[in-house]
């Protein structure tokens, strides 16, 4: 194991995937001569050159149009749009072309390109540069939606979103970039796609979070046991499609009672989603409604405490555990 | 504790069986799936089967007698269990099956509530339940009484399930979750504190409960299966609004195909010409699914399977058992099955399933000579197809007149669930499967 953040782990990811394999290559706004928005990308450039480390103009359609079509034509392109909020521009590249050809074509296209892109709010960016929109691509049939909690899943899940012949969109918490933790050193390290991951077990509540509202979960059930005596389980779910609701059911079956909790809207989000396989896979075993803790349903607020009151927080979800019991 | 084995559901429309006959007797061990008794239902003697294992304990509803759908007819329990006082109630007073399980049910109606104290063995609701739960937030639990008087008790559903497993009377159960919701503690606590016998809730006086006519003065006169045609073909022509289509359908190839087939088949494989009507109904139905559904108040049920009933007339009546599954039956395969369920028909073996699940029916009276039969739907399917029988008779072909084996068929179909125009082309797919037979052979 090497502690390393959550930045160096998905460069570390990006190394590995371009050296292993010489159709990788890497497509963004700033990627290269300045090593990315998020310094994910720093000194690709200088170790691989231009032609695998491309710096692009301000088009996302045309970034995400030349990755696709470099994907059909045999390459296994890395698009990075800087943020999942200029991803808008680019949604007819990702939803009808990358998403569809494979489908619309009876599979003889395919379309294996990794999208990255940065998400969540809490840093004052303001109403269009705070969103999470992980379920919105995850409503789209055709893509691949991955959302690293930690360092550890963010290089495995990485790499193995090079492997994927489908077009994955690969979403990082901008909360999480400096995050550290533990990964470990084992060659070529994988994360297989449909495996949620349990990381604190418990007998009394199911918190279930992706992303970034993994660690208020997390922190929430570090107050549940502190301040209530109670023992919640955390999910990391770690991929949206494929989605792991087995170990969620399982999970559920055992505590009787769920939490979802997401950075996203409530209204139409994927907490919805969750909610309802719950009620349709395990309805005779719940003792509570299913909960959701989201983001309340407002633009976010650039003021730094409307901000935080707009997001969900560690007390929210306490707070949520607490009205079921 | 004791399991209750009650009046089975088989079909629909069946209110009430008759018991005919006790194979198990009281002291018999019986495994799941053992055959305990023999029912009589409005349409055929059926075989009851044990979904418990255990020891028949007591036998309540004696040989002869007749018990409404969902009464206690017998207990499966352990051999040294105390058998639990459970008496057959007069039949007039038998009460229907939703307060035979209210442990598990909440009562529906305002009136059951509302039954003197003294018939109702339900705590006073300023007594603390025998099960009150740890820490019971006084402010938000409400007691079982006030809770019931809403209508409806606020149980989770983990809570209920492992109340109707464990035997637990709800209604006794203060909850200790928000807004007094009974919660899976709740339940497990009254379990472990109070086991429950399987006492049914005795009748509430205010429960109207017509008087029911001892078996040997049903129907006077009326064999079983007689009263539920009646009832079933009023049914259908009072409330299933029909429309009828009738049309030739030239036999001559399928009949030369038939031959063929049967030159090879053996003997349970032999195809009739129904069997192959029986395939061009299921293949036309693929195609046309509107018929394979059934008007449901304010919607279409669509069925997934296509279970497609065949008349058959017995001495005593006439029973329409289904064959299932057409959809993806071979030719050799619904030969085979209609022999089957034709044989147990007329054995009067056949199961609740065979004759209630059924979703499309066909009616052949070709056999019988006669030129055309216009059915009455078997409710609540859409449509039904009457086949008349194969004859040799004059027919157009490229302008000549020749003969040929011409069959005369009536489609009726439920008006609320198609139109003639529908009807038109489903019938119309009919014919063409039937004109071109090799197509049914795939």
């Amino acid at each position: 194991m090497t502690e390393m953040r959550m930045r160096d782990a998905l460069r570390e990811a990006l190394r590995e995937e371009l050296i292993r394999d010489d159709r990788v290559f890497l497509l963004g706004e700033d990627i290269g001569a300045y090593g990315g928005s998020y310094s994910v990308t720093k000194g690709l450039l200088e170790e691989f050159g231009e032609a695998r480390v491309r710096d692009t103009p301000i088009a996302e359609s045309g970034i995400v149009g030349v990755g696709v079509g470099a994907a059909m034509a045999g390459m296994r392109p890395m698009v990075e749009l800087m943020t999942i909020n200029f991803s808008f521009l680019a949604f007819d590249q990702i939803v009808n072309n990358a998403a569809k050809l494979h489908y619309m074509s009876n599979g003889q296209i395919t379309i294996p390109i990794v999208i990255r892109m940065a998400s969540g709010g809490g840093s004052q960016l303001g109403a269009t540069h705070s969103h999470s929109l992980e379920g919105l691509y995850a409503h789209f049939p055709g893509l691949k939606v991955v959302c690293p909690s930690s360092p550890a899943d963010g290089k495995g899940l990485l790499k193995q979103a090079f492997r994927d012949d489908n077009p994955v969109i690969f979403i990082e918490h901008t909360a999480n970039y400096g995050l550290k933790g533990e990964v470990p050193e084992q060659e070529d390290f994988l994360i297989e796609f449909g495996k949620a991951s349990i990381l604190r077990e418990g007998r009394d509540v199911t918190l279930i979070g992706y992303s970034g509202s993994v660690h208020q979960a997390v922190r929430a059930a570090d107050l549940l046991a502190e301040q209530e005596e109670i023992d919640a389980e955390v999910i990391d779910l770690r991929t949206l499609r494929p989605l792991d609701m087995d170990t969620v059911i399982e999970s559920v079956k055992k505590t009787n009672r769920a939490v979802v909790v997401e950075d996203d809207w409530r209204f139409g989000g994927f907490a919805g989603e969750i909610a309802s396989q719950i009620m349709e896979k395990a309805f005779d075993w719940l003792d509570a409604p299913v909960a959701r803790v989201c983001s309340k349903d407002v633009p976010m607020p650039y003021n730094r405490n409307l901000e935080f009151a707009a997001l969900p927080s560690e007390e929210d979800v306490v707070e949520a555990v607490l009205a079921m019991l | 504790m004791a399991f209750e084995v009650t009046m089975p559901q088989m079909g629909a429309d069946m209110t009430e069986g008759t018991l005919v006959k006790w194979i198990k007797q009281v002291g018999d061990h019986v495994e799941r799936g053992d055959v305990l008794a023999e029912i009589e239902t409005d349409k055929a003697t059926v075989e009851l089967e044990a979904y418990e294992a255990g020891e028949l304990i007591k036998i309540v509803v004696e040989e002869g007698d007749v018990a409404p759908v969902g009464e206690v007819i017998a207990l499966i329990g352990e051999a040294s269990e105390e058998t639990p006082d459970i008496e057959r109630k007069p039949a007039a007073e038998t009460p229907p099956r939703r307060h035979v399980e209210s442990a598990e049910t909440p009562p529906p109606h305002e009136e059951d509530l509302q039954r003197p104290l003294s018939e109702a063995p339900r705590v006073p609701a300023e007594e603390p339940a025998a099960a009150a739960p740890k820490e019971a937030p006084a402010a938000t639990s409400t007691p079982p009484g006030d809770a019931a008087r809403e209508g409806r008790i606020r149980i989770s559903p983990v809570a209920r399930r492992i109340a109707t497993e464990r035997g637990v009377d709800i209604t006794q159960i203060r909850g200790s979750g928000p807004d007094g919701r009974i919660l899976r503690r709740d339940v497990e606590q009254a379990a472990e504190s109070a086991p429950q016998q399987p006492t049914p809730q005795p009748v509430p006086a205010a429960a109207p409960a017509a008087p029911r006519p001892k078996p040997a003065e049903t129907g006077a006169g009326l064999s079983r299966m007689r009263q539920a045609i009646a009832r079933r073909m009023t049914t259908s022509k009072q409330t299933q609004p029909h429309y009828y289509l009738t049309l030739d359908i030239d036999m001559t190839d399928a009949l030369a195909f038939r031959k063929q087939l049967n030159e090879a088949a053996d003997d349970e494989r032999r195809v009739s010409i129904n069997d192959l009507i029986v395939k061009a109904c299921a293949v036309a139905l693929e195609r046309h699914p509107k018929f394979n559904a059934e008007f449901a108040d304010e919607s279409l049920k669509m069925h997934e399977r296509i279970n497609i009933c065949i008349g058959v007339a017995l001495d005593e009546g006439l029973i329409a058992p289904a064959i299932m599954d057409c959809g993806s039956k071979t030719l050799g395969r619904i030969a085979k099955d209609a022999k089957d369920v034709i044989e147990r028909a007329k054995g009067g073996r056949l199961r609740a399933d065979d004759y209630s699940e059924g979703t499309f029916t066909i009616t052949n009276l070709g056999a019988y000579g006669v030129e055309a039969l216009i059915g009455i739907i078997n409710p609540p399917q859409a449509a039904i197809l009457g086949v008349g029988s194969v004859m040799a008779r004059p027919a157009v072909v490229d302008g000549q007149v020749t003969v040929r084996q011409l069959m005369k068929v009536a489609l009726s179909a439920d008006h609320r669930v198609t139109d003639g125009a529908e009807g038109a082309r489903f019938i119309k797919e009919i014919q063409g499967l039937l004109e071109n037979p090799a197509s049914l052979a795939l």
